[in-house]
This record gives C-alpha cells, sequence and structure tokens, in this order.
C-alpha cells in the first residue's frame, strides 16, 4: 500500500492549525489538516495540536471518530507527534474535566499547575531535555520554547519523561516520549527558530524531511 | 526558568508601521509583516501590532493583518486597536493571532474581558492600559525626582480621553475579570525616550498576578533593563528604538544578559 507523503494534522476544531501546518512547509515538508479517518490511515506522520479544554477536545475527538483512528494508528507504530493540549490528551485523564476518558497512551494524568505560580504559564521557558531522542537533534541543551498552558502532565513511569521544565520553582514535565509517541507541551510553531528545527526533527522521523 | 520578553511594537496605520511621540507625531517605518518578519529571525520573543487609528476608524485590515502576519511569523503576535467585540476577537485569532489586546471597549464594558476570557481563555486576552499621571494637589509633576505622585489615569481612545478611572485599579480589576496579560503604557512617558515610568510600573506589577509589559519610553537598553529590575515588568516593549536602527534585539538580549537578566539568546 502506498503511503502519502504529507503529515496529516488532525483538526478537531481547536484552535488554529494553519500556522503549524505552516510551520511544517517552512521547514519543506507537506502538511494537511483535515479529520478524515481514511487520511489518517494513510499518513506517514500524524500531527495532533490543539489548545481548549481537556473535556471539550475528547468529546470533539470522539463524535468525530478519530480516537479509535489514531490509535489504531499509533498502535501500528506511525509517528505520532502531540502538541500542547495534544500532549495532555495522550494521558488517563486531567484534573480540567474529571471523569472524562483520555487516550491512555501515557500512563499517568494531567494536574493544574499549582497556585504558587502565575497561571497561565505563558511564555518563552527552558526545556531540559533528560532522554536521547532523534526529535532534539541539532537543538542545544537549554534551549527555551514558548508555553501557553494552565495544566501540566504527570507521567507515572519516569521512562516516559523526555524533558522538564522548571517554572518559578515548579518543575513540569515538558515532553514525554513512549515508543513512537511523542508529545510536547510547547508549542514549536511559535518558537521560532529552534521550534522549526524541531518539526523537521519530527518529519524526519516520519522520513519526509532530508538531512541536510 | 522563564525567559523576561523583548517585544518590539509596530503601531499600525491604513497598513503600514508608524511611531507616534506622545501618540501625535508620527513617521512611517514601513511594511509590518516584513518589519515583524525581521525581528522574528533577530530573536524576537512576540511582536505587537496596534492599529493606532482603530478606536475611531473601525476597519477590518487588521484582521487581513493577523492572517498575513500568521502566514510568515513563527513566534507569538498579539494584535490591538479597536476591538469592540467577542466577535472581533473571535476573527483575529481565527485568522491566526495568538493574543488580542482590548483598551477602550475594555473600559466601556468590563463583561468584555470575562466574555473573551471564558470563550477563548485568559491566555489570549491582554488588556492595553495607557496610563497618565495626574498631578498631586498644590504642584509637584511627579516626575521620579520629585513629589510622588497620587496616581496615574486611564485613558480611552489612543489617550485621547480621560476615564476618571485608576490605572492601577482598573489593572487589578481586569486580571479579576479574566485578563492574562497587561500591557502598560505610560502616556507620559511614550516617545521622549527618557525611560520607562519606573513607578507606575511597579505599581501594577504588585497589584496583579498576570504578566506585565512595560511601555512607553525606551530610548536606551539600560531603561529595559531597569524596567525589569527595578519596575517588575515581565516583558519590555519598544519601538522606535529598534525601528530605526538604533540597536538591534540582539544587542539588546546580550545587553541584558550580561545584567543576569534570563533572556533568550
Amino acid at each position: 500500500m502506498s503511503s502519502s507523503r504529507a503529515l496529516y494534522i488532525v483538526d478537531y476544531g481547536a484552535g488554529n492549525l494553519r500556522s503549524v501546518q505552516k510551520a511544517f512547509e517552512h521547514v519543506g515538508v507537506e502538511a494537511v489538516v483535515g479529520c478524515d479517518p481514511r487520511a489518517i490511515a494513510n499518513a506517514p506522520g500524524l500531527v495532533l495540536p490543539g489548545v481548549g479544554a481537556f473535556g471539550a477536545a475528547m468529546e470533539q475527538l470522539n463524535s468525530k471518530g478519530l480516537v479509535e483512528s489514531l490509535l489504531s494508528r499509533i498502535e501500528a507504530g506511525v509517528p505520532f507527534l502531540g502538541v500542547c493540549l495534544g500532549l495532555q490528551v495522550l494521558f488517563e485523564q486531567s484534573e480540567e474535566d474529571p471523569g472524562v476518558r483520555g487516550f491512555g497512551l501515557v500512563q499517568g494524568d494531567v494536574r493544574a499547575l499549582p497556585a504558587t505560580v502565575k497561571v497561565p504559564h505563558i511564555g518563552w521557558n527552558q526545556a531540559e531535555v533528560c532522554a536521547c531522542s532523534d526529535l532534539f537533534d541539532d537543538i542545544p541543551e537549554g534551549t527555551a520554547f514558548y508555553f501557553v498552558h494552565g495544566y501540566a502532565v504527570v507521567p507515572r513511569s519516569p521512562g516516559d519523561v523526555l524533558a522538564m521544565t522548571d517554572y518559578a520553582g515548579v518543575t513540569f514535565v515538558s515532553a514525554v516520549e513512549a515508543d513512537n509517541v511523542v508529545g510536547v507541551q510547547f508549542h514549536p510553531e511559535k518558537s521560532s527558530t529552534m521550534g522549526l528545527r524541531f518539526y523537521r526533527n519530527f518529519a524526519r522521523r516520519a522520513g519526509l524531511a532530508d538531512r541536510s | 526558568m522563564l525567559l523576561k520578553r523583548i517585544i518590539p511594537c509596530l503601531d499600525v496605520d491604513r497598513g503600514r508601521v508608524v511611531k507616534g511621540t506622545n501618540f501625535v507625531d508620527i513617521r512611517d517605518a514601513g511594511d509590518p509583516v516584513e518589519l515583524a518578519s525581521r525581528y522574528d529571525r533577530e530573536g524576537a520573543d512576540e511582536v505587537v501590532f496596534l492599529d493606532i487609528t482603530a478606536s475611531h476608524e473601525k476597519r477590518d485590515t487588521i484582521v487581513e493583518l493577523a492572517r498575513h502576519c500568521a502566514e510568515e511569523l513563527f513566534i507569538p503576535f498579539t494584535i490591538g486597536g479597536g476591538i469592540r467585540s467577542e466577535d472581533d476577537v473571535r476573527a483575529l485569532l481565527g485568522a491566526g493571532a495568538d493574543k488580542v489586546s482590548l483598551n477602550s471597549a475594555a473600559i466601556k464594558d468590563p463583561g468584555l474581558i470575562a466574555a473573551c476570557a471564558r470563550r477563548f481563555g485568559s491566555q489570549c486576552v491582554v488588556i492595553a492600559i495607557d496610563a497618565k499621571r495626574v498631578g498631586i494637589p498644590g504642584g509637584g509633576t511627579g516626575s521620579d525626582e520629585g513629589a510622588r505622585p497620587l496616581r496615574w489615569e486611564a485613558y480611552l481612545n489612543g489617550g485621547r480621553v480621560a476615564t476618571g478611572l485608576d490605572a492601577v485599579e482598573w489593572a487589578a480589576q481586569a486580571v479579576a475579570l479574566g485578563a492574562g496579560e497587561i500591557l502598560l503604557t505610560s502616556m507620559d512617558r511614550d516617545g521622549t525616550k527618557d525611560g520607562y515610568d519606573l513607578e507606575l510600573t511597579r505599581a501594577v506589577a504588585a497589584a496583579v498576578n498576570v504578566p506585565v509589559i512595560a511601555s512607553g519610553g525606551a530610548g536606551t537598553l539600560e531603561h529595559l533593563a531597569e524596567v525589569i529590575h527595578s519596575g517588575g515588568a515581565d516583558a519590555v516593549l519598544a519601538a522606535s528604538i529598534f525601528h530605526y536602527g538604533e540597536y538591534t534585539i540582539r544587542e539588546a538580549k546580550e545587553y541584558l544578559a550580561a545584567k543576569g537578566i534570563p533572556v533568550r539568546l
């Protein structure tokens, strides 16, 4: 079966996906935005962006029948990247909407940032990468990325943690990696040169970007 | 560690970047998208576009500007000026703006802040406050060396209309309603290059628990450092020192880093 040569950016009505698409285009990678389960089944790589609330996102994903198609592709080993809320929905549940089940692909849950810090956490902050991953190739240690969020993921297994970030004394997990599934709390599409590099690295993983 | 931000501000009039001195004398400084992309490449952390004429000349061109910017910029950008309703906000966010900045409309209808925060999230609701020192009874101009001013007053419509609102109280109220950030402009300092109003910035930063972007008065790199160090600003906004090539963003960041301020280099 021949695969499409474009990344598929999953649209479930949460936020502006054009900026994510544009960022991939900027690094020479074709990316299509849509919510077609058949396209998901053929894509060499999947990106799940998103801003908004956990419960509303899961409701949209379920009602569009996207959860099953995504899960079956992820189980098949297709490179998958969740961004911001797209990271959070990979977990089992979130304090934001108790009772709503997430994908459950990564064990653990999503919790509100503590009231001791200004919430939402907005701005440029450093990701301290604590595991070896091709996604941070050519990205110097301590590089800052752009964050906008009020909740953070808490993986149960330390082995799933890819990067940590310190925010005014509160340390949270800013990237996870479990086999072919990666999620980042920051927004690569808003993180200038280094964010674009991160997307290029993901596209390479999906076999879509040339080494240069 | 959360880094301090440097934000070039592009005042836009009829699709062109301009910069006013005390909101009156303006000069053309170029194409907004081209200029913003240059700032992105130079290391700006964010860009703010303010349509300075929109409060009294409603126009849809800022939505077009947002769309155009979203195609070219890979850093967050905020659009403000003449935004009146939830629908205006939705149109701008839908066109790709990361945040919107509300000023006059929020003063006229504070409920708009709550409505936008509920619908779109506090993270994209910036409240812009144009503040002017109010002289104390019996004299005193309120310079840093002189008598302390009693208060600052918030102004409407690009600084044309006094509101009687205390700027610090208004900032606190706006945050209580759901504002995610305060863009605080000193009208006394704007365009003067005499430095930010440190007392104003300090007063507002102490009154709110969201980031405060200091604006108005940047003339040297030292001004940027001092409003972060002693004004408590989380971000600094400047226009002319960058537009006219006096300093590059990188020079500004290297200067701040040398002063021990954490920035993205």
